[in-house]
Formats: C-alpha cells, sequence, structure tokens
C-alpha cells in the first residue's frame, strides 16, 4: 500500500473531542428527531459497523476486498432462515447464530483467498462474494432473487427491538462497543502483526511472523463483525435479498472506508455516515429542466467517487489531518 | 569445501545446493558451512549468485537440489517464517525496514516475533503490545547493540541511510538469532559509519554464526576468518582469506580488477 | 448424453469460451503491462452491444455497424486512457478499484440516458442466419460458429501480434521494464495507449457479436466482468496464453455444468477457481 493510504493510527486530540461530541449527539438524537431520521441514523448505525470491519481488513492489514458483502448478507439471511413466520426469534442465540455463520464463511473462504496477493486476492474475494450471490439468487429454496422477509424483530426480553427507540440505542450500543473492540485490538500485539503485513509482509515473514494465519484470522474476524452488521440490518429493515451480497454493497463498503480515512476506524464510522447521506443527497436531487437529477444519482455517486480518488485519496480525516499538520506547520516550530 | 580444523561449533551446513530457474542456474552445488564465532564472508562480482544463495539459506526460494541444515535440523524446503523461528535472522542489502514505523517500532515489532500469541486467540486481541516487556527489552538491547538508541522517536524512512543500514541491523538481532546473514551491510556508507559497522559486527562475532555478503574487500579482510568466493553461481575457492588470497584463479577471476 | 448433443454443447462450450476470451485477453494485457486493474471493462463489452444495437438500425449494415461500433470505442478508449487511466498506472490497486468502479456507475448512467434501460434484439444479419442441421431434429446456428471464427481470428491475430511482430516485443519488454524500455527508445506511452486500445476493442467487438445470442440489457457488463475475473486468475495475470485455455476450461465446465448439474452449475466455475486457487496460487500459467 501506498504512504498515500497511510492511516492515522493515533487520532490527534482535536478528532477525538469532535467525535466524543458526536457520539453525545447520536445519544441524544432520538429525543429530538423523527421516526423517519431516526430509522435513517440507525442504518448508517449499522453500516457504520459493516465498515469498520472492513477497516481491520483494508486500513489496518492492507486487504483489498471486493467480497466483503457476503459476510454481511449471509448473517442477514441466517436471521430470516432462523426467524418462523408467525413469531419472533429470541436475540440472544440468533445474533451468535449469524455471527458465527459469516465467521464460517469467511474462514473457508479467506482460507482459499488469503494465499493470492494483489490484484489476484482482489479478484478471488470479488469472484467468491459472486458465487455467494448467485447461490441465493439463482435458488427458490434460499428465497431467490425475491429475497425474505423477516416478519418479527428478534425478541430480546430485557428489552423490546420492536420500539425503534430502543432499537436505536441498542445499535449505538454495539457500535460503540465494536469501535472500542477495534481500537484495543489495534494496539494489540496481533494489531500491530497486522500492520507490520501492511507495511511489509515479507520481512515480517522473515521475521518468523506466520502472515497466512495472521491474514486469515483478520478476514474471518473481519466477516464476523460484518456478520454482526448484516444481521442488525435484517431484523431493522425485515427484509434480506441477494443484493446484500452483491458487488455493488462490496463496493459501497470500500468507498465508506476510504471516504472517511483508512486505518484508525473512526474513518469507518465518518465514512459510512458521509456515504449514506451523500446517497440520500444525490437521491433526493430535484427535476431540472425535465431531467430528473435524482433519477441519475449514481452518474453523480460515480463522479464523486471518481473526484474523490483523484483529489482526496486520504479521505476526509485524511483532509482534516493535513489542515491540522498546516496548522502546526504554519505555527512555527514550538518548544 | 569446509575446513576441518575448526573448534567452533557447526550451527549452519549448506551441502552442494543448486538452484535452476528453468535454463539458467543460478546456484551451482554450493557448500557452505557456518560455526559460531566465525564471520564466513562470500564475496564475487555482481550475479555470481551471492544473493540467490542467500535467499536459499532463508528459504525465501527452495533449493532445486541440495540440503541446508541449522542446528542439526534439515530445514530445506521449510518456509522463511519456519526458518527464522528456528535461529536464523538476515538482513538485506536493499534496506528491508517498515518505512512508516518509527525507529522503536520497527525494532520492537522485530522482537515481538518472539512472543507473538496464536493470530486465532482472542485475548491476545485484548494484551496491549507496548505492555510486553519481555519484548520491550529484547528491542532496547537490539537497539542499544545497533547503537540507535538516541534515533529511536525518528521516522524509518526519514533516517539517514547510515541508520537505515543500522536499523535493518538491529531489526535483525531482536529476534536474537543464532545465525546471521548480513547482505552487504556496509552498502552506501561513509568511513565513519563504515568503521561503526565493523565494530559492531565484530562484537556480535562471539556470539553468532555469521556470514557476510560484501563487496567492501577491506572489510571482508579485516573481519572474515573463512572466505568462500563465487563465481558464475559456482564456488571457485573456499577456506582461510590469506590462501584464497593468494590462489591464483580467484586473482585471475575476480580480486585482479579490484585490487 | 448422445453424440449429437454431446457435439452441440461442446460447440457451445467453445463459443463461450472464446467469447470469454475476448474479454479477458484484454483485461490481462492490461493489468500484466500497465499492472492496472479496470472493474470497468465489462462496460466495454456492454457498450459494444449497444452500439451494434443503435448502429445496426442505423446503418441497416451489421458489418458497417462493427466496423463502425469498434472505431467508436477504440477512440473512447484511447480518449478515456489519455484522461484517466494513464494516470493511474502508478497508483495503488485500491485506488484503481475506487476509480474504475465510479466508472462503471458513470458508465451506466451514460446508457441509461442516452439508449435508455429496456432489453433490446439485435437481428442476425441473414447471410448468417441458417442452421446446420445435425440430425433430422437437432441443427446448430451457423451465426455461433461466426461468432466462434471471429474470435479465433482475433485470438491469432493476437498471438501473431504479441509473438512475432516487432510491436509484439516491445509490448512484451514494456510488460518487464518500463524504463529500461523507454531507455532504449521506445515510447511506453505510445505502447501502453494501445495495449489499452486493443483490450478496449476486443471486448467491445465481442459485445458486438454477442449481440445477437445474449440480447442487450443493462446487467450484461457486469454479469460477464466476474466470468473474465474468473478467467484470468485461473489463466494467470499476464498471460494470453493462460487465458485461452482458462476460457475454454471455464466454457466447458460451465456449459457442461448447466446441462449434467443443473442445480449446482452457478457454483461449478468457482469450485474449478477453488481447486486452482489451492495448488496454483497465481494461476495456472504465471507469467
Amino acid at each position: 500500500m501506498s504512504d498515500a493510504h497511510a492511516p492515522l493510527e493515533t487520532l490527534p486530540r482535536s478528532l477525538k473531542i469532535l467525535l466524543g461530541t458526536a457520539f453525545l449527539a447520536l445519544a441524544a438524537f432520538p429525543f429530538v428527531g423523527t421516526d423517519y431520521y431516526l430509522q435513517m441514523v440507525t442504518r448508517m448505525m449499522i453500516l457504520a459497523i459493516f465498515a469498520m470491519s472492513l477497516d481491520l481488513l483494508q486500513g489496518v492489514t492492507g486487504l483489498v476486498s471486493l467480497g466483503h458483502a457476503a459476510y454481511f448478507g449471509v448473517a442477514g439471511y441466517a436471521l430470516a432462515f432462523l426467524t418462523p413466520p408467525g413469531e419472533p426469534v429470541s436475540l440472544w442465540w440468533t445474533l451468535p447464530a449469524a455471527v458465527g455463520a459469516s465467521a464460517l464463511l469467511a474462514l473457508i473462504i479467506g482460507f482459499l483467498v488469503v494465499r493470492t496477493h494483489g490484484i489476484y486476492f482482489i479478484m478471488v474475494t470479488m469472484a467468491f462474494a459472486q458465487m455467494v450471490f448467485y447461490a441465493f439468487f439463482d435458488n427458490k429454496v434460499l428465497g431467490g432473487s425475491d429475497g425474505i422477509y423477516i416478519n418479527f424483530k428478534p425478541e430480546a426480553i430485557l428489552f423490546d427491538l420492536e420500539n425503534k427507540k430502543v432499537f436505536y440505542f441498542f445499535t449505538l450500543a454495539l457500535m460503540v462497543l465494536v469501535y472500542a473492540f477495534l481500537r484495543r485490538l489495534l494496539w494489540s500485539p496481533f494489531g500491530r502483526a497486522l500492520a507490520g503485513i501492511r507495511v511489509n509482509e515479507h520481512r515480517m515473514r522473515a521475521l518468523g511472523y506466520g502472515t497466512f494465519n495472521h491474514k486469515l484470522a483478520a478476514f474471518t474476524l473481519a466477516g464476523a463483525l460484518a456478520g454482526l452488521a448484516g444481521f442488525l440490518w435484517g431484523a431493522q429493515s425485515g427484509y434480506v435479498n441477494p443484493e446484500l451480497m452483491g458487488f455493488h454493497m462490496s463496493a459501497h463498503v470500500i468507498m465508506m472506508v476510504i471516504l472517511g480515512g483508512m486505518g484508525n476506524f473512526a474513518g469507518a464510522i465518518v465514512g459510512a455516515f458521509s456515504f449514506e447521506y451523500l446517497l440520500h443527497v444525490f437521491k433526493d436531487l430535484p427535476q431540472v429542466a425535465g431531467f430528473h437529477l435524482g433519477k441519475h444519482w449514481q452518474l453523480w455517486m460515480g463522479l464523486f467517487i471518481v473526484a474523490l480518488v483523484v483529489l482526496a485519496p486520504r479521505g476526509i480525516l485524511g483532509l482534516f489531518a493535513s489542515l491540522l499538520k498546516d496548522k502546526s506547520e504554519k505555527q512555527g516550530p514550538q518548544t | 569445501m569446509t575446513n576441518a580444523h575448526s573448534a567452533h561449533d557447526l550451527l549452519l551446513r549448506a551441502n552442494k545446493i543448486t538452484k535452476q530457474f528453468g535454463g539458467l542456474t543460478a546456484v551451482n552445488e554450493v557448500s557452505v558451512d557456518l560455526r559460531k564465532g566465525e564471520i564466513h564472508a562470500v564475496i564475487g562480482p555482481n550475479g555470481a549468485g551471492k544473493s540467490t544463495l542467500a535467499n536459499l539459506l532463508t528459504g525465501d526460494l527452495p533449493p532445486t537440489s541440495g540440503h541446508v541444515t541449522l542446528n542439526g535440523q534439515d530445514i530445506t524446503g521449510w518456509t522463511p517464517e519456519k526458518i527464522s523461528r528456528h535461529g536464523m535472522g538476515r538482513s538485506y542489502q536493499k534496506t528491508n525496514i517498515f518505512r512508516s514505523f518509527s525507529v522503536w517500532d520497527n525494532v520492537r515489532l522485530s522482537a515481538q516475533s518472539r512472543s507473538q500469541p496464536m493470530p486465532f486467540n482472542p485475548l491476545a486481541w485484548l494484551q496491549q503490545a507496548s505492555h510486553m516487556t519481555d519484548v520491550n527489552e529484547r528491542a532496547e538491547r537490539a537497539l542499544e547493540l545497533a547503537g540507535l538508541q538516541n534515533r529511536r522517536q525518528a521516522m524509518a524512512g526519514a533516517a539517514s541511510h547510515g541508520e537505515q543500514r543500522q536499523l535493518e541491523i538491529a531489526m535483525t538481532l531482536a529476534t536474537e538469532p543464532q545465525v546471521l546473514l548480513l547482505d552487504e551491510p556496509l552498502a552506501g556508507m561513509g568511513l565513519a559509519e563504515a568503521e561503526s559497522m565493523v565494530q559492531l559486527l565484530l562484537r556480535l562475532k562471539p556470539l553468532h554464526a555469521m556470514m557476510l555478503v560484501e563487496h567492501d574487500m577491506d572489510a571482508v579482510f579485516a573481519l572474515a576468518d573463512q572466505l568462500t568466493v563465487m563465481v558464475n553461481g559456482q564456488v571457485i575457492a573456499s577456506g582461510l582469506p590469506a590462501d584464497v588470497r593468494a590462489d591464483q584463479s580467484v586473482q585471475a577471476a575476480y580480486l585482479g580488477e579490484d585490487h | 448424453m448422445d453424440f449429437v448433443n454431446f457435439l452441440i454443447q461442446l460447440l457451445n462450450s467453445v463459443q463461450y469460451g472464446l467469447l470469454l476470451f475476448m474479454l479477458a485477453a484484454g483485461l490481462t494485457l492490461i493489468f500484466g503491462i500497465m499492472g492496472v486493474v479496470n472493474l470497468a471493462h465489462g462496460s466495454f463489452y456492454m457498450l459494444g452491444a449497444y452500439l451494434a444495437w443503435s448502429l445496426a438500425a442505423l446503418t441497416q449494415s451489421f458489418t458497417l455497424a462493427i466496423i463502425l461500433g469498434t472505431l467508436l470505442s477504440v477512440l473512447f478508449g484511447l480518449l478515456l486512457e489519455w484522461l484517466l487511466f494513464r494516470h493511474f498506472y502508478k497508483r495503488d490497486h485500491l485506488d484503481q478499484v475506487l476509480l474504475t468502479f465510479g466508472l462503471i456507475y458513470v458508465f451506466e448512467e451514460m446508457r441509461s440516458i442516452l439508449w435508455g434501460d429496456d432489453v433490446h434484439g439485435v437481428t442476425i444479419p441473414d447471410v448468417l442466419s441458417a442452421s446446420i442441421p445435425l440430425t433430422e431434429t437437432l441443427s446448430y446456428p451457423v451465426y455461433r460458429l461466426f461468432m466462434s471464427g471471429v474470435c479465433l481470428l482475433l485470438a491469432l491475430g493476437l498471438y501473431l501480434l504479441i509473438s512475432k511482430t516487432r510491436l509484439g516485443m516491445k509490448i512484451r519488454a514494456g510488460a518487464f521494464n518500463h524504463e529500461m524500455t523507454e531507455a532504449l527508445g521506445v515510447n511506453i506511452k505510445l505502447i501502453h495507449a494501445l495495449v489499452f486500445a486493443m483490450g478496449v476493442g476486443l471486448a467491445t467487438i465481442a459485445g458486438m457479436v454477442a449481440a445477437p445470442v445474449s440480447s442487450v440489457y443493462p446487467n450484461m457488463g457486469s454479469q460477464v466482468l466476474i466470468m473474465c475475473f474468473v478467467v484470468v486468475v485461473i489463466g494467470g495475470i499476464g498471460s494470453v496464453k493462460g487465458a485461452l485455455i482458462a476460457a475454454l476450461l471455464v466454457g466447458l465446465v460451465d456449459t457442461f455444468g448447466k446441462v449434467l448439474l443443473p442445480q449446482v452449475a452457478g457454483m461449478l466455475v468457482y469450485v474449478l477457481m477453488a481447486i486452482v486457487l489451492l495448488y496454483k496460487p497465481e494461476g495456472l500459467f504465471k507469467n
């Protein structure tokens, strides 16, 4: 990976304060926001978990997976298969089961793909994800192209997930938990080794690290966390279809991570929120002189992505960090 | 060709290793012995196969034929990481560091390899790498040996060439290997830096079996206990430096041009 | 299955394989020589098909449509290379993935704006619309043989170009060492533009030639792209020979799979890829 993507592993203090404020805002939001926006922000938080899972793989370990959505979608489908049509199912075993399913799939596919490098890795992760996509798309037994409805949110007993505010806080708690866990992991010996693999895998091997196993562990863990997000998505939307495992979903999550800034997990959260928001903006564009701008949101999204890659490869947090650096340089040397 | 009368422990033996790439034989039935307390220099013109030989010993390349024994164990065909864990340390001709990490982090990460928990162990995901005292101690020792204590905060990619070469060695030392394979450690160094490096290598000698691939002839003759000359993938002379130097074929093929 | 059915499936396999080869060859050359991964490669295939439809309707001549279409898309490819791609040869694969993914979106929307979202058919020209009778009830369409023929001809042309001409030599040299080749006086920028144009051309011709058989529809690019990737992975990046053999292999496995094991047919090709990966992670014919 080039230095253009060298991540902000240690967040500058001002950024930490900003993020803290954002968290407080998120915690307060349900008391001021409408139901519609509550759902939207919940969805953003779910995608933030999804994006953080990819950041572990891409930002920290340097593995560009074009098929990460496979593990997202599989967990949603696991919930769909486990929920009977007439009654809800318990959260406390379906959540681990769904995450476990994603983790298992990631372990199997990971075992096959982690041995490849560079462009090969990108292509084979995409290929296997497409395989999973078509497995669901082509088979009526698995729901086919129509997908499956989840008629009841999982039952938690201690709290009621059918209540939108409760679901919101549940998701917020999980998002914060995942963030804290991943930040801790980043500075663990495992996390340090992954960073080393990103920077110079060859030297890591020469130093005695079993890089295959490390990459496989990262791939599996990332898949498991993507599964957590997928489970929440299925629970929230009540509907799963093969598109959740599709190429577009995989590409979207890559973009979220890049948009925010890779390698520190905070960027993934920022990126997920920004990307979803941007999508909304593009889709809501008005008609201008008979040309419906919003209908062609993909065009604007596409141009935005091209612009992003050309102008701001380190994403939003990267720009922020550059601004900080410039500011401190302008202030001159300080003792 | 091995030197029969040596009192030092034999730590690494390469026995008639050969490497063929299609029609090209890069290394042809080369045998090398590395003993503890000795520096065995390998010299030869560019393209002689010296780096390929190093790669064969570290597992970066599997030999086409022949065997390599490390600490009594046949390591032929082992992966580089397995060979490293078995006691092999290597430094590279082309500086192979973690450029975006600090000097300290480079050495710390190198030292960490010997205490690395299993990657699938979830408990290890919650440990703090910077709190691993045994790792920190090992890294500190390696840093001091290489003389980089005062440069620990510097970003490796921004350090001077000489410092990067020192870091290169420090990283290798941090894994506490028994065998040291050093590929042109003096490359690109100024006089003062080269002198420090030579002193370092002499300090390392008693504790390790060392193989030195080098072009700097002054350093070679100052350091080497054993000397092997390679030309076109083959060993044309091997033994005590004085004997090799006097060897007619070596003079003709190699030393004659340099001196 | 009896012999005639086997023959039909075999011909279908070869036809599908050769079509995939056209796309995979371009992709693998562009990877191997410029080091750039292009997710929008399938879009050129789609462009070809839509151009075939428009131009055939406009000019009333299939041949003219193919010639014009190829010209237009090659020009478009050269424009893209000059404007965007050539600035990305030295960048991260990640940046390239992003760029080309953005381009997919842009191309899809341009297609939607210019041609709409409906499915279209392209009529097979009369001269190629016959069928060769094989038994009393079964016959094989001449057009499919024509498709295979075109692909085979282009494959041969590519082989001769790369291995027997000076241009081919320069292309191969450029794959190994850009700076060295440039130092020897070869205009590496021109070579890159030519290789890119060739890749685009092959993909578009494939789309045009396939249009009468596969129809012209919005997602055709992404569907074929994934198969293309599988072919390149199995064959080995940068190896045109690998792409050919892998494409034929994929064609065989997919076609016979659909006939013999329809439940798992969609997965078979990926199983094939998985097996190759276990033993040769860099493809059958790594460069």
